[in-house]
């Protein structure tokens, strides 16, 4: 939960940060006007009408300009009237609060970064990723002023996050930018552009001076940063006052969503290990010799979809969710709701095995009841009884796991000609590999769909899966 | 006559300590990165396309530069802490109220903060570039126990300011360790590890246990993740790095389309 000050106070304190930023956004943006008129490739849109002067491209991005620096001194006054200008309208607000549940959350960034990759010859065009920064930050800015989401996007440790966030968009928009180029190129049987300069220089003074200059701006970087956000530090340490939500350190937040779907020993053991031997096997199950050197999305499409679901989506979506939308109980809170930690939400979750010998018997009339060791029987018999009553799940995961492989190569072309290139034990691996990490959006969905709890459940064991 | 810097060049002090001369042409410029022991970690000559900021990022290098701002602010901030439960807390307090200098454990934390990102960021692009592919396979999987250890750096390091947010943090997060399967005493399969009806596996020899040296996070907890995080992880990973650099010369340098 947050301390809330008065919202006037709130206003005020966030006034010289808005206000600064907008004026980097202005700045920004005349730079770029600056730039593309300078260049000499200014395109002219359109021609403004009884003039007939032309209004080029440079112009519209001055134009942006003009915009962000009349946001500036509004937002620098602090004044509630002015401010609710720039704010998201309330009713939009509470409808996001409303819409907002872990289910649109996840599918929704999933459908958006599908959506990206597929009009990615669009998407990565300088102007259109320009205006997608604009408009990010412009909503960034406009979302600052409420309460709540100031509250948990300011926060010191949080704030690294949200770098994160534009930094990967950047760097993502960066990598895709050149991909499609490069295979522009490569359609029409030229090499990647990475290969046009062939040429050799001297590492001092061209990579030293580079080093150096990256050196001193990082530290200024620091320095700045340091001086300007001061890092948390909250009442000593008391083993008795647990705090609500108490949260693991931001970069392991995906794991500690996964708690919602898994149980520990899956969650923040298996499923981690999983992904850093995953993340260790990628150089020898990926047969494919193309794309070494240089960026491409074409030549290795699955790769990099594989590793963009596995990074982007299952890794950063679901540290987000756990840092930003993660409150009290670790029940799901919208971006601009109050964290209330007397929310409730149902849980009405049930196992396989309930649905298997409670409600499918019910449903086609058969005398079926879930077993159940008698009274005073020894530990083997309560074993062998565990697992029959378990048996609908653990016959799906083994199943899952051994006979889906096989069956992909069957079905599959593309699957087949993998496990003919790679062999027995590397596609084993591969599709082993694959299948653990799509355990974690199956159980999502089974969640969602049918308040599937556990696949196996020996509670008696500590074997819930 | 000479110049002041011409005199100092000259003088037998400065040439016993750089072997070179200033590297102003051609020839001593290759001869300075054979000569210094800073410099001899890079190549003579480079692909000009594989230097390009657009193309490499610089988050290697980012990355390794925060490991040296956090060496060194680190050092700094041991002269000032004491891992115990009395002091711990009132240290880091002092350090923000007292102390001169009062940006270090912010430097220290942001620094921490921004190398975790810039590992992602660097993994990032070597993925995207396809560098990982032969010959620099075993380069990637070192870069990924790299990364591992940037991540348990930044967790132990995360337990030392002994507030509510340190110790709950940690807590939740080695709590997992209690369910690891057999090893966990609220894991699958524990209690196949018994001999004669004894479990071997309890609260107080599991492998939480093992992390946390306690049966919650309390003072052996402290004392064992500061030297985690002081000593024993930064020397393993400063052997990584060494050999993780090693071999992007071993292996052709750095990567481009073959």
């Amino acid at each position: 939960m947050h301390s809330h000050v008065p919202y006037e106070t709130f206003l005020h304190q966030i006034a010289g940060f808005l206000g600064s930023f907008y004026l980097v956004l202005a700045v920004m943006n005349a730079f770029a006007a600056l730039v593309i008129w300078q260049s000499g490739r200014d395109k002219v849109l359109f021609r403004l009408p009884i003039s007939k002067l032309p209004f080029t491209v440079s112009m519209a991005w001055l134009g942006v300009s003009i915009f962000f620096t009349i946001l500036a001194p509004i937002a620098f006054s602090g004044r509630q009237d002015w401010m609710e200008i720039i704010s998201l309208p309330q009713l939009l607000r509470s409808g996001v609060n409303r819409a907002m549940n872990p289910t649109i959350y996840s599918v929704g960034s999933m459908v958006l970064l599908l959506i990206l990759f597929f009009l990615r010859k669009y998407v990565v065009q300088p102007p259109m990723a320009w205006g997608l920064l604009n408009l990010s930050a412009l909503l960034m800015g406009m979302s600052l002023t409420d309460q709540n989401f100031a509250a948990i996007v300011t926060k010191p440790d949080n704030v690294p996050i949200v770098g994160l966030v534009f930094l990967l968009g950047f760097f993502t928009w960066l990598s895709a930018y050149q991909a499609v180029r490069n295979d522009d190129r490569l359609k029409q049987g030229l090499g990647p552009e990475e290969k046009l300069d062939d040429e050799k220089v001297l590492v001092w003074p061209d990579l030293v001076y580079t080093e150096l200059i990256c050196m001193v701006a990082l530290t200024a970087f620091l320095i700045v940063w340091a001086i300007a956000l001061q890092a948390p530090l909250e009442e000593p340490a008391s083993s008795v006052k647990t705090p609500n939500p108490s949260k693991a350190p931001w970069y392991f937040l995906g794991l500690q969503e996964m708690l919602v779907y898994y149980d520990p020993w899956m969650a923040g053991v298996v499923l981690p290990s999983m992904v850093i031997n995953g993340l260790m096997a990628i150089p020898y199950i990926d047969f494919n010799k193309k794309g070494n050197g240089y960026y491409t999305i074409d030549q290795r499409k699955f790769a990099y979809l594989t590793f963009q679901f596995g990074f982007l989506v299952l890794w950063v979506t679901l540290i987000v969710m756990g840092t930003f939308l993660r409150g009290p109980n670790w029940n799901f809170f919208g971006p601009y709701e109050i964290w209330d930690a007397h929310k409730v939400e149902a849980l009405n979750n049930r196992d396989l095995s309930e649905f298997f010998w409670i409600d499918l018997p019910d449903l086609v009339g058969w005398g079926l009841s879930r077993p159940k060791a008698p009274e005073g029987s020894s530990e083997m018999m309560k074993v062998g009884y565990a697992i029959v009553r378990e048996l609908p799940g653990i016959l799906l995961v083994i199943g899952y796991l051994t006979i889906l492989p096989p069956m992909l190569v069957v079905v599959s072309k593309f699957f087949r000609d993998m496990f003919i290139r790679m062999g027995f034990i590397r596609y084993m691996v591969l599709t082993n590999l694959l299948l653990m990490m799509m355990l974690l959006p199956l159980k999502m969905l089974a969640r969602w769909t049918v308040n599937l709890k556990y696949v196996i459940s020996m509670p008696e064991y500590m074997l819930n899966f | 006559m000479a110049s002041l810097s011409e005199i100092i060049r000259e003088s037998q002090i400065w040439k016993s300590i750089f072997r070179h001369p200033m590297p102003v042409d051609r020839r001593n410029r290759v001869v300075v990165m054979l000569t210094n022991f800073f410099l001899h970690l890079h190549p003579v000559s480079i692909k000009k396309q594989g230097i390009a900021l657009s193309f490499t990022w610089c988050m290697g290098g980012v990355t390794f530069f925060l490991f040296l701002v956090e060496t060194i602010t680190g050092v700094l901030l041991m002269f000032y802490y004491r891992p115990t439960l009395e002091w711990a807390f009132n240290d880091i307090l002092a350090l923000r109220d007292v102390t001169s200098m009062g940006i270090l454990r912010e430097l220290h934390r942001w620094g921490a903060h921004a190398m975790v990102i810039t590992v992602w960021l660097h993994m990032y692009r070597v993925f995207l570039t396809g560098s990982y592919k032969p010959p620099r396979e075993f380069n990637w999987v070192i870069g990924v126990v790299l990364l591992l250890l940037t991540l348990l750096l930044s967790f132990t390091g995360y337990l030392l300011p002994w507030d509510q947010l340190a110790i709950w943090a940690i807590t939740v997060g080695s709590n997992m360790a209690r369910a690891t399967p057999f090893l966990g005493y609220e894991g699958p399969g524990n209690q196949l590890l018994n001999i004669d009806g004894i479990d071997m596996i309890t609260n107080a020899s599991d492998a939480r246990f093992g992390l946390l040296g306690a049966r919650f996070v309390g003072e052996e907890t402290l004392n064992r993740f500061y030297v985690l995080h002081c000593v024993a992880i930064p020397l393993a990973a400063a052997l990584l790095m060494a050999i993780h650099f090693w071999r992007i010369r071993k292996d052709g340098g750095i990567s481009g389309p073959l």
